[in-house]
């Protein structure tokens, strides 16, 4: 409580991260000359168009979705590596789109961090690991003893279980999951209370992704650190997770907690993709055929993006766009056949 | 040597061994290799990286790399051994007899043609048609694989097509002189979940009209569930158990699958932990003594420590682990 800005009701109370609306659109559009001699107008690829969640403190909210649905752009936009085109991020109920100066940002920058889904660009090659981890320690200048700051870092290792020995070496004599472990040190060098984890596990092999996947969840429980998830994979997103937003073409078409909407997905996409997943049980469950691709995010479909390949649509989806409204498993679901009930409940 | 010709897998993969020369000593990358594969059944091999899985493919087809070569074993095709083939030889059977899908399917596709230039060159290669009926024969093979508008679509260039298109357009170039045998590599690794059904449930519909033999090499168990008759589960370059998929993914045999399907997270089952193998796949250059696996497996003992397990029985699965080795009792009654 030591900040003015302290929101009414306390930090406390609030979610940790408040997303609000938040949008980004790229241009894509051709030079300026080629589009007046072409008479063409400006391109305007919406890759997030109004998205608000919010992620209370201690938990993990996953996006999940197909490539290009903008579930990295939205990670990248909570963190500062984008500007919004419109909406906002509060961070303990500060507008962090608002803040400009660097002396402002800096304090709240230091309480989130990232760790991406590559291990092998994300890491600078010709740096020993201790300067790697230590460097946003060096950075935000949160220790000026090197004696201290070297066994920071060997805690850190210890704490993504590797060996402080370790330290002394360079990237390339790590493993995949190894690189991981050195991502996840550097990313909690600053004492972070909250991460955003950009496919941190699908560069990886699946016992490798176990022992990530443990390390994350094991790193929440000691550290009450907030997570939010971005995956394709809807088990590693049901494993993880305790809220998921399912995100279609820029929006989030479904959020709900994760056991519900792994029980009883809402919306006619969730549900798709939940039939698409290879049945590793063989329980003979009928795999319903997707059809149909995600359509080209320069040209989206009119009304409900998802409506040229909706079993469920009608008239009203082609023309009207859905808004987010309660659905029967506590979810939030944009959808017009959810809403009118249209959709015949699955049985078994 | 009793079974006659009629009962003869399509292919027939003997005690494959591959190496890589280097100045510092000769890497087996794929050690004492055997299965077989029947007409009409798809083979999954799984394995994370470095297993030799992919390698495993590639020398079937003649397409190692180099420095890499077949150092030792036999790869039979209807009876017939292709690995002693010359490059020339082994190139017609490549595209007549065997077809190829792999991970990325603009690498398999010559950007500056259209997909219908491609289809009627590889036909005309290896089939006796006219440029016309290569034409149709064509626009039937991607209508086959899904392509809406093929007569319109057999005229654009690869990139004008999307990802799950392109790969559907590389299955049809697989197709073209009705193959034998497929090796799919990685055929869904590059594309979304909904894509992926579509393709897999193609693959397999594809080898049962044919009648062809698929050999599906993939790093997804949920992929293998789906699409294999039977599986083998490969660890640093030796099969470490194979049976018949449904057999290895409920009631797995070897310590190492019984961890990799432990370790995969499942819809149906909320666990608080996932089952973890400690540790990471041996470098090719440091392969552990005895079997390759007794560093990371929770039930090692001593025999595991210097002596290699082969394949043995256990019911109807073969697992290379000592834990099966049919004790001394066993094996004088029987």
């Amino acid at each position: 409580m030591a900040d003015g800005s302290t929101p009414p009701g306390g930090p406390k109370s609030g979610p940790l991260l408040s997303v609000r609306n938040i949008a980004r659109y790229f241009d894509v559009s051709k030079p300026w000359l080629a589009r007046v001699i072409e008479g063409q107008p400006r391109l305007l690829l919406k890759a997030v168009d109004g998205v608000s969640f919010d992620i209370p403190r201690g938990q993990t909210l996953s996006l999940v979705g197909e490539s290009g649905c903008g579930k990295s752009t939205v990670a990248r936009l909570v963190v500062g590596l984008y500007r919004p085109t419109r909406g906002q991020v509060e961070f303990e109920g500060v507008n962090v789109t608002a803040l400009r100066r660097r002396s402002e940002l800096a304090p709240i920058r230091r309480r989130f961090q990232m760790i991406f889904q590559d291990p092998y660009a994300s890491l600078n090659p010709r740096w020993r690991v201790r300067d790697i981890i230590a460097e946003p320690i060096r950075a935000h200048g949160l220790m000026k003893d090197s004696g201290a700051l070297n066994r920071r870092v060997d805690e850190l290792l210890r704490l993504v279980r590797l060996a402080p020995a370790d330290g002394e070496k360079y990237p390339h004599e790590f493993s995949g999951g190894q690189r991981q472990r050195i991502s996840i040190a550097r990313a909690l060098s600053s004492n972070p209370e909250f991460l955003v984890c950009d496919e941190p596990t699908s560069a990886l092999d699946v016992s490798v992704q176990a022992q990530i996947l443990n390390l994350m969840k094991d790193l929440q429980r000691e550290l009450g650190l907030t997570y939010l998830f971005i995956s394709h994979n809807l088990a590693v997103v049901f494993h993880i997770s305790d809220r998921v937003g399912v995100m279609y073409l820029g929006r989030i078409v479904e959020l709900a907690e994760s056991k519900a909407l792994f029980a009883a997905p809402q919306h006619p996409y969730t549900r798709m993709l939940l039939d698409a997943i290879p049945d590793l049980e063989m329980s003979g469950r009928g795999r319903t055929p997707v059809a149909g691709e995600v359509p080209n995010p320069l040209n989206p479909p009119t009304g409900c993006a998802f409506h040229p390949r909706c079993p469920w649509a009608n008239e009203r989806c082609r023309r009207e766009e859905p808004v987010a409204k309660p659905a029967p498993n506590g979810a939030l679901a944009a959808c017009h056949a959810v809403e009118e009930r249209r959709i015949p409940e699955k049985t078994g | 040597m009793t079974s006659t010709r009629a009962n003869r897998p399509l292919l027939e993969v003997r005690n494959l061994r591959v190496e890589f020369p280097t100045r510092r000593g000769t890497l087996v990358a794929v050690d004492d290799v055997s299965f077989h594969i029947d007409a009409g059944e798809v083979l999954g091999v799984v394995g994370e990286s470095g297993a030799g899985k992919s390698l495993t493919g590639a020398a079937i087809i003649g397409l190692l790399e180099p420095p890499g070569r077949i150092a030792g074993g036999e790869v039979r095709l209807e009876d017939k051994r292709i690995d002693n083939l010359s490059a020339e030889h082994l190139r017609r059977i490549r595209g007549r007899q065997i077809g190829a899908v792999f991970q990325d399917p603009l690498t398999s596709l010559d950007p500056l043609f259209t997909v219908g230039q491609q289809l009627v060159e590889t036909i005309m290669t290896h089939l006796d048609l006219s440029e016309a009926q290569a034409r149709s024969r064509a626009i039937e093979l991607l209508r086959e694989v899904g392509i809406p508008g093929a007569e319109r679509r057999i005229d654009h260039y690869p990139h004008q097509f999307s990802g799950g298109m392109r790969q559907r357009v590389v299955i049809a170039l697989a197709l073209c002189a009705q193959p034998r045998l497929i090796i799919a590599d990685e055929p869904t690794t590059a594309l979304d979940v909904s894509i992926q059904a579509q393709i897999i449930t193609l693959l397999k519909r594809l080898c049962r009209e044919h009648g062809a033999a698929v050999m599906l090499v993939t790093h997804d168990m949920g992929v293998i569930a789906e699409t294999a008759d039977r599986v083998a589960v490969m660890y640093a370059g030796r099969i470490a158990e194979i049976g018949p998929v449904g057999e290895v993914i409920r009631k797995p045999r070897h310590p190492y699958t019984i961890g990799l399907m432990g370790s995969i997270p499942k819809l149906d089952r909320a666990v608080a932990r996932l089952v973890q193998i400690e540790g990471a796949m041996p470098r090719l250059t440091a392969i552990p003594t005895g079997c390759a696996f007794n560093p990371r497996c929770p039930k090692v003992f001593e025999r595991c420590r210097h002596e290699r397990p082969d394949l043995m029985p256990v019911e109807t699965n073969h697992a290379a682990c000592w834990l099966h080795a049919p004790t001394l009792a066993e094996a004088t009654r029987g």
